[in-house]
């Protein structure tokens, strides 16, 4: 059996070693999370992924997990991700100092409220996307593992010496995603049941002091935690130990975020996507925006703020393979099923287990990207239907 | 039972040969979520791809481990992917083929050489 060219949205190092190939030569040395025993003790396979050693699945696999997630509840082990505080100021200085470098309204985001931002640059383009969370007298960030060191470095760069940009290296990072994720949650902390989406807080989970958010990557209500790292184990032990809980992989994480038509970066949205061109419009409140209080600012605003208003000549949709076969990252979009140009291509596609067929995002010129349009994804040589589809595939279960 | 590098297994049945894939390979994919066999009658060379399987984490494919005609293919894989987890190496058989040539066998793995090329 020929393990030909793989993709599941991930990095080329996470790739090849989820078939068994082994350790490519030259490999640098992997960092580990403060969970990696307890991976390795639940039989989780581990695989690179972003400079990290993290499991792509457990025993019960990635459809299982997927399903269990949707329908009770999972813990993921996020600890790869960035954490950083930035402080040194008021919440007014630090709030403005951060409006350079992304444009979202930071300043009237209420105390202990959390919103999703991007890191724009000069042309426009989108250096990383982001939740960002007003803890009172400091900022609190997180942000991509594979961009984190360039992040850090890019609002140390901005934001120092007036302010301090920390990054927080001493906390792991869960999620417990799902229905069940209130009721497992609040088990420890009462507090927790009384969280909306997108709140944050300080509870004490199990005699731990963690810092919560009622958010997550899955489309489902949930929440992330982070925690001091030598307690991370434990509190980790403790909610799997309550039986609507199970351990989830990178795998299922990738399906659960694609069915939610979520971006992963990197993939559907990087340097060479515009907010616009990325379907992000609602991420960039009108305080922001031509017209508003504090219109513009940020890097790249020339660019953003007139797509915002005239749109831009490209678009991520979703999209719907008609048959079986998934089409996955790089599978290139045309307008007929013989002949022409690609019109597009496909960045993030696999099988979505909620959904029971297969789903991708990818980007269309604006003119053929409306719900409904059949395209053609050219996938071993034959042009195969795909729909146009709104997103989400599954739609958001969040506490509003 | 003979056994490819590529975690084929080849059982012989009269003059035909079945493939499938073992449960290693299986195991190593994941949930199998699509299934592309060959049409009946296609005359296939050693090393062709004649199969498509993907899972819920990567595509592969099946090589022809022989030069010959496919003469069967078993098609309740295309609506039940999910077989090929359940029982690799009985039920979800891929394909029988009418080998033209049998003089690869020769070179194909046993049982202990499979296990001990998989490191089990």
């Amino acid at each position: 059996m020929g393990m030909g060219p793989v993709d599941i949205g991930m990095p080329d190092d996470f790739l090849e070693n989820q078939v068994g190939l082994g350790f490519g030569s030259g490999m640098t040395e992997l960092l580990s999370t403060p969970l990696h025993a307890l991976h390795v003790e639940l039989g989780g396979k581990m695989v690179p992924f972003a400079g990290y050693e993290l499991p792509v699945q457990y025993k019960t696999g990635i459809m299982a997990e997927h399903q269990h997630t949707r329908d009770k509840a999972g813990l993921f082990d996020v600890s790869h991700m960035g954490q950083v505080i930035v402080s040194g100021g008021s919440w007014e200085a630090v709030a403005t100092a951060f409006e350079t470098l992304v444009p979202m309204n930071v300043l009237d985001l209420g105390e202990n409220r959390q919103r999703y931002g991007l890191f724009t640059d000069t042309a426009g383009g989108i250096l990383d996307d982001l939740m960002f969370a007003n803890r009172g007298d400091h900022l609190f960030v997180v942000v991509n593992a594979a961009c984190k060191a360039q992040d850090i470095a890019h609002m140390k760069s901005v934001l120092e010496p007036e302010l301090s940009v920390t990054p927080v290296t001493d906390r792991a990072l869960l999620a417990l995603q799902g229905p069940a994720a209130e009721k497992v949650l609040s088990g420890l902390a009462p507090e927790a049941a009384g969280m909306r989406f997108m709140d944050v807080a300080t509870l004490s989970l199990d005699g731990v002091e963690c810092w919560v958010s009622r958010s997550g990557y899955t489309g489902e209500d949930g929440y992330e935690l982070s925690v001091p790292a030598e307690q991370a184990e434990a509190l980790a032990r403790t909610l799997l130990a309550h039986e609507d809980v199970l351990p989830i992989g990178l795998g299922a994480r990738d399906s659960l975020r694609l069915e939610a038509g979520l971006c992963l970066y990197g993939h559907d949205i990087d340097t060479t996507t515009t907010p616009t061109e990325a379907a992000l419009n609602w991420a960039i409140q009108k305080a922001r925006r031509t017209g508003g209080e504090r219109a513009g600012g940020f890097p790249g605003a020339d660019v953003i703020l007139p797509q915002l208003v005239e749109g831009a000549a490209r678009k991520r949709v979703g999209l719907r393979p008609e048959g079986r076969a998934p089409m996955r990252e790089g599978v290139e979009i045309f307008a007929a099923e013989g002949g022409g140009e690609a019109i597009g291509k496909i960045t993030s596609g696999g099988f979505g287990p909620t959904v029971g067929g297969p789903v991708a995002m990818g980007y269309l010129p604006v003119d053929q990207s409306a719900t409904g349009t059949t395209v053609y994804g050219e996938l071993r040589g034959k042009r195969l239907p795909l729909v146009v589809t709104a997103l989400p595939f599954v739609a958001a279960n969040f506490k509003r | 039972m003979k056994y490819t590098e590529e975690h084929e297994w080849l059982m012989e049945e009269g003059e035909l040969i079945v493939v499938g894939i073992t449960e290693y390979a299986a195991e190593q994919l994941g949930d199998v979520v699509f299934v592309e066999l060959p049409e009946e009658g296609t005359e296939v060379s050693k090393d062709d791809e004649v199969v498509v399987i993907e899972s819920v984490k990567a595509a592969s494919d099946i090589l022809s481990p022989l030069d010959g005609e496919i003469v069967e293919v078993n098609s309740a894989l295309t609506d039940n992917p999910g077989k090929v987890n359940e029982d690799p190496m009985g039920d979800a058989w891929f394909f029988k083929i009418k080998p033209s040539d049998l003089s690869p066998m020769e070179d194909y793995m046993d049982e202990a050489a499979y296990k001990d090329f998989i490191g089990d």
